[in-house]
């Protein structure tokens, strides 16, 4: 018994040694490493330092080739570290460390004055790469390398691409304005989500409810959010014109001042004035749930005939346009949050899906000139798809400099 | 001149952030920043507004007894009561200690965060009847669409033994090829909206926001 008690006690232990074991192993193989690690290894070679491209300043850009014992020769060097100075005598300072294989480091210094790393511009500076083995006292310096400056450029050429594209979609953009103008037919597509709205109004009208009509999450300088002040004002000139109530509660201040501003205009121009009221456009909250549950109460209190969510939506979308659907309200969707749009197409009789959304000002108005913006949208839009099936051709083929006139650097 | 001069000074900026882009210079940088800040200014300000139009339209509904005006009282409650707990009995205008104030921290924290967390739970339950109206299986689209959330849905199921390798491949084609690939396309459709709108609105073309077609 006490024999089984010992050869279990030896077999729980076991584990605990076998580690041990295994970290002793490799001290009799390091000894030679150990002794090629005092040996000083050879520097870096190829030390070259320049300004940082396409930045706004204080960035040198270092690179070198790699020692010759890093992973070769005496296999000893342990990584290396980056130092600067303002004069070739010193005194360096060390600037950054970099592994073993690292051919270039970045040295990019803070831009506000009152920053510890604070690095000025303009400023002459020299470099070495020192090499470093495990013993932090046995090292190679390089050669020292400068005067280097950093500065400012006044133009990011990693962004050319997107220059060719932003002139070639303007220049686009104006052909179609000027032929719209010039009285040419553009043949618009469909919007379901649109030709609804005006049916949506009726409904609303013979029901005697309101319409509720909400402009999301974003802010004024959201594009989505500007998209949807000018759908607001379409929906809130019919309104006016059908004598429907409109309900309009907001989550910024800024956007709620805008909005107003739209509706009051549109109420105007449909010739009733008076019946605009400011409390139809109002403040609610700017935390997200709080505003969520105040539009939902006004939803199941007020029971609108239609439901219009044109703008910026977040993990509110759902809950809000569920309970439309609860309430019975003929829904109409928009955004161009691409993580919302499937709740909106579940919950909402309409949605507009991404771009429709930008497009239905256009739609709404008829107006030459924004019709001829939606049809630049529609030409680039071909362009895009001709230029992915061109892409995919040269880069199944290898063909890899169709890819790089694309590429953006940043 | 009321319209002339907003449009004049949307385009001047508007053509001013497009430059911005492709300037990285500090100066470029810094007035950028300075621009942005007023957003901020402004936004204060307008919360002022904001605020009044909470108290106007509540109080409206107080005054005259509308429908539900009970609600509006509570709003009120509890704007004024975090106002006063907020500046610490109205004694610290100028500094937020008030942000540490007993009642305050005790309104917020176990009356505030715990609606707001009932609110955000509740899209759970929203999730099940939309996905419930989703993947009724009425047409040929909506079959396809039932047995594409399935597999995605089972994927990780871990009874499904040897079927479980290949739910997990197929929905990961699923979700990496066709998903993918629509996602793209709306992501490049909302990319030359966003472009075209912001043309429209630099151009003058767009003038919805400023109240007027």
């Amino acid at each position: 018994m006490k024999h089984k008690l010992l050869i279990g006690c030896c077999l729980l232990l076991l584990p605990l040694l076998a580690p041990a074991w295994a970290q002793e192993a490799p001290v009799a193989d390091t000894t030679t490493d150990s002794t090629a690690a005092m040996q000083a290894p050879a520097p870096v070679t190829d030390l070259t330092a320049r300004d940082k491209e396409n930045d706004h300043g204080h960035g040198i850009v270092l690179e070198w080739t790699p020692s010759v014992d890093d992973d070769g020769g005496l296999n000893n060097v342990f990584g290396y570290v980056i130092q600067r100075a303002e004069s070739p005598d010193g005194p360096f300072e060390e600037r950054g460390r970099v592994p073993i294989g690292a051919g270039g480091y970045d040295d990019i210094g803070s831009k506000e004055r009152e920053s510890d790393g604070f690095m000025p511009d303009y400023v002459d500076y020299y470099y070495l790469v020192r090499t470093l083995t495990v013993d932090e006292a046995v090292y190679t310096d390089s050669d020292i390398i400068g005067p280097v400056q950093s500065y400012g450029q006044w133009f990011n050429t990693g962004r050319i691409p997107v220059l060719f594209f932003v002139i070639g979609f303007m220049i686009l953009t104006m052909y179609f304005i000027t032929k719209a103008r010039g009285g040419a037919k553009l043949f618009v597509r469909r919007l379901a989500g649109i030709e609804a709205v005006d049916e949506a109004i009726g409904r609303a009208t013979e029901m005697g409810k309101p319409i509720l009509y909400v402009l999301g999450l974003g802010t004024a300088s959201d594009i989505a959010t500007i998209a949807s002040f000018t759908i607001l004002g379409r929906v809130a000139k019919k309104v006016a014109e059908y004598q429907t109530g409109l309900i309009v509660p907001c989550y910024d201040p800024i956007v709620m001042t805008v909005a107003q501003e739209t509706v009051r205009t549109s109420y105007m121009d449909a010739g009733r004035p008076d019946s605009y009221s400011d409390d139809m456009v109002y403040f609610v909250t700017q935390s997200q749930f709080a505003y969520v549950a105040a539009v939902n109460g006004t939803m199941l209190r007020e029971l609108p005939a239609t439901n219009i969510y044109m703008g910026k939506f977040f993990a509110e979308s759902l809950i809000l346009a569920e309970t439309g659907a609860l309430a019975g309200s003929i829904q109409i969707s928009g955004t161009d949050e691409i993580a919302q749009i499937p709740f909106f197409v579940v919950a909402c009789d309409y949605t507009l899906i991404g771009e429709e959304l930008y497009a239905a000002s256009a739609y709404l108005g008829r107006e030459p000139v924004l019709l001829g913006s939606l049809k630049a949208q529609d030409y680039a839009k071909a362009a895009v798809i001709i230029l992915a099936v061109i892409g995919f051709i040269t880069i199944n083929f290898d063909w890899g400099g169709f890819k790089q006139l694309f590429q953006v650097l940043d | 001149m009321k319209r002339q001069v907003p449009l004049a000074l949307v385009f001047i900026f508007g053509i001013f952030m497009i430059i911005q882009y492709f300037v990285p210079h500090e100066s470029s940088e810094w007035v950028f920043e300075f621009l942005l800040d007023w957003i901020y200014i402004i936004g204060i300000f307008a919360l002022a507004l904001g605020i009044w139009s909470l108290i106007r339209v509540s109080w409206e509904k107080i005054r005259y007894r509308k429908e539900n005006w009970q609600y509006a009282a509570v709003t009120l409650l509890g704007l004024f009561f975090m106002i006063f707990f907020g500046f610490d009995y109205f004694r610290n205008f100028f500094n937020a200690t008030g942000l540490q104030n007993f009642m305050f921290r005790h309104f917020f924290d176990y009356i505030m965060i715990p609606i707001q967390a009932t609110m955000f739970s509740l899209l759970a339950f929203f999730i099940a009847s939309a996905a419930y109206r989703a993947f009724r299986a009425r047409s040929l689209l909506a079959t396809l669409l039932l047995i594409a959330a399935l597999i995605v849905m089972l994927r990780f199921n871990p009874y499904l033994g040897p079927l479980g390798d290949y739910m997990e491949k197929t929905a990961s084609w699923l979700l990496n090829v066709p998903n993918l690939a629509a996602k793209r396309a709306i992501i490049v459709g909302i990319g030359l909206g966003i472009v075209a709108t912001a043309l429209k609105v630099i151009l003058g073309i767009e003038r919805a926001y400023l109240g007027k077609d």
